[in-house]
């Protein structure tokens, strides 16, 4: 069985278009370090677990599905957290890019002032390493928080994701998680979250398909 | 989470700021005063373990990190105490997961402080005595205990903890990895913490972690892993 190989996504802006809400630094070592790290611990793990399936070992394929789901759920947040990310001079980076998902945020929570209330609870609550995310469940929004780098694979559609990893702001804001999730708000890309809302799943993940 | 405990919990700070400081010889695992967890003193200046862990690291580590788990603890357990009061189970249930959260930041944070010793004051070099033979029973050399641990430390899928522990009952040599804060607990007694949280080393060693892995050894206390151990 061939597998094919991950390659790390180019960013759709450069490291220092996030300033100042996320320093140029941090952006490249978590780009070209810790990305690519999970892309390259994914690709090994898928290629072991090939050789494992030629030769019907299923100990091997069990003891390496941690390394898969770890390695490839870091490959898939950071490729949608890039993706929905915009400098915040961009129109992309307004809210009134998305009026349709802005109408039923504030039709779930009362305004959208309301749903970034519980996002911000949510995000500040996470024990250890780990995402929050609104995800489209059904008809549904919900925010979601996910452990380490457990990816959303239920049948939820990611809307965007915010990175709660100590590497996503330690440089900048050292212990000061609330800013960096206060500061996170002004360069979320609404643009992309409008067309995740209005797709399906697979629409959120052509980005990962493009990476292979 | 460390933002909204601190705006919540004024007259807990306050209260805190008041404690008497402790003598740094009292060795002890976790510090209370009048029933509230207190924050520990260090037992060395900040910038004792340069260059193997920054001045920056250590202050921010134990002023605002550890301390934030000691208000976290501290709320948590006036909840429960209040849910108690009230008989109110649901909500008392509600507080277990604070409780491990920041109760084990604590715990494990306190131990990690006194195994760790400024190189060449305590810190560094080898165990020696029954400590260095149980390490070689249970792991063959020193060598491979070290490489176990650096093996178990770069293994860990997001935050945690790497442990040296003796199990109570056989008396036997252990690694362990705990996720998050979660302390070690039960029939496993902690000897030596590494701790492997991003904010332990990122300031210094940002993505390359195996780097603090390797440098920790020149600050580990052996003399306090071999009282543990004797214990």
């Amino acid at each position: 069985m061939s597998v094919g190989t991950f390659s790390l996504p180019a960013l759709p802006y450069a490291y220092d278009a996030l300033e100042p809400s996320i320093s140029a630094q941090i952006m490249e070592l978590h780009h070209s370090k810790h990305h690519q790290a999970y892309v390259t611990n994914l690709n090994s793990a898928l290629k072991t677990y090939a050789t494992a399936i030629a030769a019907n070992d299923v100990p091997s394929q069990i003891a390496l599905q941690a390394a898969i789901k770890f390695n490839g759920g870091g490959h898939i947040n950071h490729s949608l957290f890039w993706e929905n990310l915009s400098p915040s001079s961009s129109p992309d980076a307004d809210s009134a890019s998305a009026p349709a998902l802005t109408a039923e945020i504030a039709n779930t929570w009362g305004s959208l002032e309301k749903f970034q209330e519980a996002m911000v609870k949510a995000l500040l609550g996470i024990q250890g390493s780990g995402w929050g995310w609104l995800v489209k469940d059904g008809n549904a929004l919900r925010i979601v928080t996910t452990k380490d780098q457990d990816p959303v694979v239920g049948g939820e559609v990611p809307i965007f994701g915010i990175d709660m990893w100590e590497h996503a702001y330690y440089l900048q804001y050292l212990n000061g998680k609330a800013a960096y999730v206060e500061n996170i708000w002004k360069v979320i890309n609404w643009k992309t979250a409008e067309q995740r809302f209005k797709g399906d799943r697979d629409d959120a993940f052509k980005i990962l398909k493009a990476s292979l | 989470m460390s933002s909204s405990l601190l705006r919540t919990t004024p007259v807990l700070r306050a209260g805190l700021r008041a404690r008497a400081a402790k003598p740094l010889a009292a060795m002890a695992t976790t510090s209370f005063t009048r029933g509230k967890a207190t924050l520990p003193d260090l037992p060395y200046d900040y910038g004792a373990l340069e260059p193997y862990i920054s001045g920056q690291i250590m202050e921010l580590h134990h002023s605002k990190h550890h301390q934030t788990y000691v208000n976290g603890f501290n709320a948590a357990v006036e909840a429960l105490g209040d849910a108690q009061a009230k008989g109110d189970s649901k909500a008392a249930a509600a507080q277990a997961p604070l409780l491990n959260f920041h109760g084990g930041g604590h715990v494990n944070h306190s131990l990690f402080w006194e195994n760790l010793a400024p190189n060449g004051k305590g810190g560094g070099g080898e165990p020696d005595g029954q400590l260095l033979t149980a390490i070689k029973q249970d792991f063959g050399s020193f060598e491979n205990f070290k490489k176990q641990t650096n093996t178990a430390l770069a293994g860990i899928q997001g935050s945690g903890w790497a442990w040296l522990v003796k199990d109570k009952s056989s008396g036997n040599l252990g690694l362990v990895t705990r996720a998050n804060q979660d302390p070690v607990t039960g029939n496993l007694e902690p000897l030596l913490g590494i701790d492997a949280w991003e904010h332990a080393y990122y300031l210094q060693y940002q993505n390359r972690k195996a780097e603090y892995f390797s440098a920790i050894w020149d600050v580990i206390n052996w003399g306090t892993v071999a009282k543990r151990f004797a214990k």
